[in-house]
């Protein structure tokens, strides 16, 4: 029953990592651009899916607090700043999407709502990755870091890296979705993104063997954690040819794959804990009773349907945006 | 512990979900009544109950949209200010939330795409049903917050193993007798506050002159169902008292500012609560037993005063006093908006009353006052208690919370909610101003169902956007 609920909060939060990653992504990409028409048909790439990505947030946080109890304490008390800056910054990119269409004169203002809140959002979620890789200070499954302990310059190289590796993945969607204009821009920007992200991962990787953090011991004794390094180094290489070759779908998804492995080699680094090195799965897990009243009504029906109705979504909006529509 | 902290994360907690709580009720009975006019709709092929159906599913749309941004800050402020609480009651409060999240993600975004789009592509009834679905959805989702809210009034079905409340009886806990009579409330309130929009709206036009096939059926649908669920309320009301009387003695005699026990009780109906010297100045009281009689349904039995509970122990008397009597005196100002409005529409001659239009019109807030201070008086009376005999509110805050980091976080929801309901709130104004002629497109091929407000763009509204004929 605690693995059935692992599952659910991992895919829950791979979804939302992937799906609301290239949203944020394009949020951060948006802007960098000043030309309106430009701006349109990058919204339009997103606008019928990006809160159906975004309710995976809280499908994640419920979860958390219904499975796992002490993690969600833990950890939602541990990162409370972080935490308000990317809610405030999801809840400013979310009505900017629908209010920038609603006034011309105040149109920067849910423009600047709508790039910012992306980047706060994206550098946050980073930066929380960043400080449980590092080790959170925590006793007695207490968090004991003060209003600061998230923050280190570990921490901060995660969140650039993040932010980078967002806006692949958007201007990955872009390619996937639009024509002309923004595909070409978008096939411009994927190299430098992408070699910027490759440095940042080395920096980070380097980083971690200097200072020593506990994390990088166990991917030394675990040499079969290498499998996922090695998909995400196969499917940089089949984007990389996918972009030389203008194949606009496939990049998408080779980085996507870079990101799944991503997730796994951190899932498995983890393992089997859930805030490292102080709270394990079971520690953190809620009593038995929780998780079948849990695992009877919205796990074995709810769920699915739920995975089945983003599928639908999106293939009801598959395909290219059409120029015509690109006045949203 | 930092005391100021405490407050502060009161102040954001109460702030927050007051600010949520407005939009959810409010789309909870406009989706129920969208349903019903839907229904008129194909029962009667009448044109002007589809004209009245796409006006209200673009409000339905903005409202909507608040709801989910405001409620996605609820899932993480339990964690964020009250991780002691969280931690301990994670295996049930956790849990009855993920229900909600489950439910109402599943029924509201599958079906709400359905209704903006899918007019022409599903068959009529599939159409209704579809509404009926989205107005389930809020509705179940209010089902699981009461029920959330419920087991924090009166815990039950658990017990305490390892500093944790482990649930053993997950019937008690869902459908327990004090959920049975607080969804309701809840329920019938949002219906109350769709229906007063509803009429508002309808006198609004009346007053003005306009769209007077959609200002009489808006009047009439409006007022008629709030005539008759106002008593239904009084009752369901009445039953979430006697819970208090029987779980919450506590909050019962801070409600009454009952001072002492007494047997029969009499009833306070206004007064000033002089807390310093227990007992009210400026009193206006009911003898005897007229306490009894309201709080327990009898001529004889004995009440508790707060005299006889720990000084400690007692919820901010003024507080829930007041707001039970702000919340009674809304209900009265609607019984007699409703009752009178009623009778006029019967004899037909509402439309010339232009006192009663006006007070129609203005009455719109009532409801949302009426529940906002009733859910004051529920939690306010519930303190010194998170869940009531079990936690206390000063033992739940995350015990590292400096008044610092609480303060900034006020500020940063407080500005940031503002700024996204005012403007939220003028878009919705807008579109009552403006009404449904000319307002009425066919639903525009881009709006989607996870795109609540797109419904309601200025972009849409122009030129190739498709007029229905009103003969339609």
């Amino acid at each position: 029953m605690v693995m059935f609920w692992v599952v659910i909060l991992a895919v829950s939060i791979l979804l939302y990592v992937l799906l609301d990653g290239f949203d944020l992504g394009i949020g951060i990409l948006f802007g960098l651009t000043g030309n309106e028409e430009r701006r349109r048909a990058m919204l339009s790439a997103v606008a019928p899916i990006w809160d159906g990505n975004e309710t995976w947030l809280v499908v994640a946080g419920v979860v958390l607090w219904g499975a796992f109890p002490n993690v969600y304490a833990t950890l939602f008390s541990a990162f409370y700043l972080p935490l308000l800056l990317m809610l405030a910054g999801l809840i400013l990119r979310g009505v900017a999407f629908e209010y920038r269409y609603k006034t011309q004169r105040l149109r920067w203002v849910w423009d600047a709502a709508f790039a910012g809140g992306s980047l706060v959002a994206a550098f946050i979620q980073g930066m929380t990755v960043g400080a449980l890789l590092e080790g959170l200070p925590i006793a007695d499954g207490q968090y004991t870091g003060g209003e600061f302990g998230w923050f280190s310059p570990f921490a901060v190289l995660c969140a650039v890296g993040l932010c980078l590796g967002y806006s692949l993945l958007g201007a990955c969607w872009l390619l996937k979705k639009c024509e002309a204009d923004i595909r070409d821009a978008a096939y411009r920007l994927i190299p430098c993104l992408a070699v910027g992200l490759l440095t940042f991962l080395v920096v980070v990787f380097v980083y971690a063997l200097a200072e020593n953090l506990q994390v990088m011991h166990r991917w030394l004794e675990r040499p079969n954690l290498f499998v996922f390094p090695a998909i995400g180094i196969i499917a940089a290489l089949v984007a990389a040819s996918s972009v030389r070759r203008r194949r606009d779908g496939l990049p998408f998804y080779m980085v996507a794959l870079i990101f799944v492995a991503a997730f796994g080699t951190l899932a498995i680094s983890f393992w089997p804990y859930m805030i490292p090195f102080s709270i394990t799965i079971a520690e953190g897990a809620a009593p038995h009773s929780s998780l079948a009243f849990m695992f009877w009504g919205e796990g074995l029906f709810v769920f699915p349907l739920m995975l089945l109705y983003t599928v639908i979504s999106y293939t009801v909006f598959r395909g290219k945006v059409r120029s015509s529509e690109g006045h949203y | 512990m930092d005391l100021t902290a405490l407050l502060l994360s009161r102040i954001q907690f109460g702030s927050t979900i007051a600010f949520h709580i407005i939009f959810p009720s409010f789309s909870i009975g406009i989706a129920a009544w969208l349903t019903v006019v839907e229904g008129l709709h194909l029962w009667t092929g009448r044109p002007v109950y589809r004209l009245i159906f796409e006006f209200w599913l673009k409000i339905f749309g903005i409202a909507f949209g608040l709801g989910v941004v405001s409620g996605i800050v609820m899932a993480f402020q339990f964690g964020t200010n009250w991780s002691v609480l969280s931690r301990m009651s994670g295996p049930i409060q956790g849990v009855l939330l993920s229900y909600e999240t489950f439910m109402a993600f599943f029924l509201e975004a599958s079906f709400f795409g359905i209704l903006l789009f899918g007019r022409s592509r599903v068959p009529p009834w599939f159409y209704l049903f579809s509404t009926a679905m989205v107005a389930l959805g809020t509705s179940l989702s209010a089902f699981w917050i009461v029920a959330n809210n419920s087991w924090m009034q009166v815990p039950t079905g658990y017990v305490v193993q390892n500093g944790q409340f482990v649930p053993n009886d997950w019937f008690k806990i869902t459908l327990s007798p004090v959920q049975w009579v607080r969804f309701p409330h809840m329920l019938l309130a949002a219906f109350l506050a769709g229906a007063f929009c509803v009429a508002a709206t309808g006198a609004w036009y009346r007053l003005r002159g306009i769209f007077t096939a959609e200002a009489r059926v808006m009047l009439r649908m409006g007022l008629y169902l709030a005539a008759v669920l106002l008593p239904v309320q009084l009752v369901f009301g009445h039953l979430c008292g006697e819970y208090v009387v029987h779980h919450q003695p506590s909050k019962m005699a801070a409600i009454e500012a009952r001072w002492h026990d007494e047997k029969p009780a009499s009833e306070v109906l206004l007064a000033w609560p002089d807390v310093e010297n227990r007992r009210n100045l400026f009193a206006i009281t009911l003898p005897p037993p007229f306490g009894s009689l309201i709080d327990s349904d009898s001529l004889t039995a004995a009440e508790v005063g707060l005299e006889s509970i720990p000084p400690e122990n007692w919820p901010p008397v003024v507080i829930p006093f007041f707001s039970f009597r702000i919340m009674v005196g809304c209900w009265l100002v609607m019984v007699l908006v409703a009752w009178v409005g009623s009778y006029l529409i019967h004899k037909e001659r509402i439309e010339q009353n232009r006192m009663l239009l006006w007070a129609t019109f203005l009455s719109f807030p009532l409801p949302f006052i009426a529940i906002l201070s009733g859910w004051v008086t529920a939690e306010v009376g519930r303190q010194p208690w998170v869940v009531y005999g079990v936690l206390r509110t000063a033992n739940a805050m995350t015990p590292f919370l400096t008044s610092r980091v609480a303060a900034i976080s006020l500020a940063v929801y407080c500005v940031v909610y503002s700024f996204i309901f005012a403007f939220g709130t003028f878009y919705i104004y807008r579109l009552l101003r403006a009404g449904p002629e000319g307002r009425l497109v066919l639903p525009p091929a881009a709006a989607v169902p996870n795109r609540p407000m797109s419904v309601v763009d200025e972009d849409r509204l122009t030129p190739p956007a498709r007029h229905v004929p009103a003969g339609e």
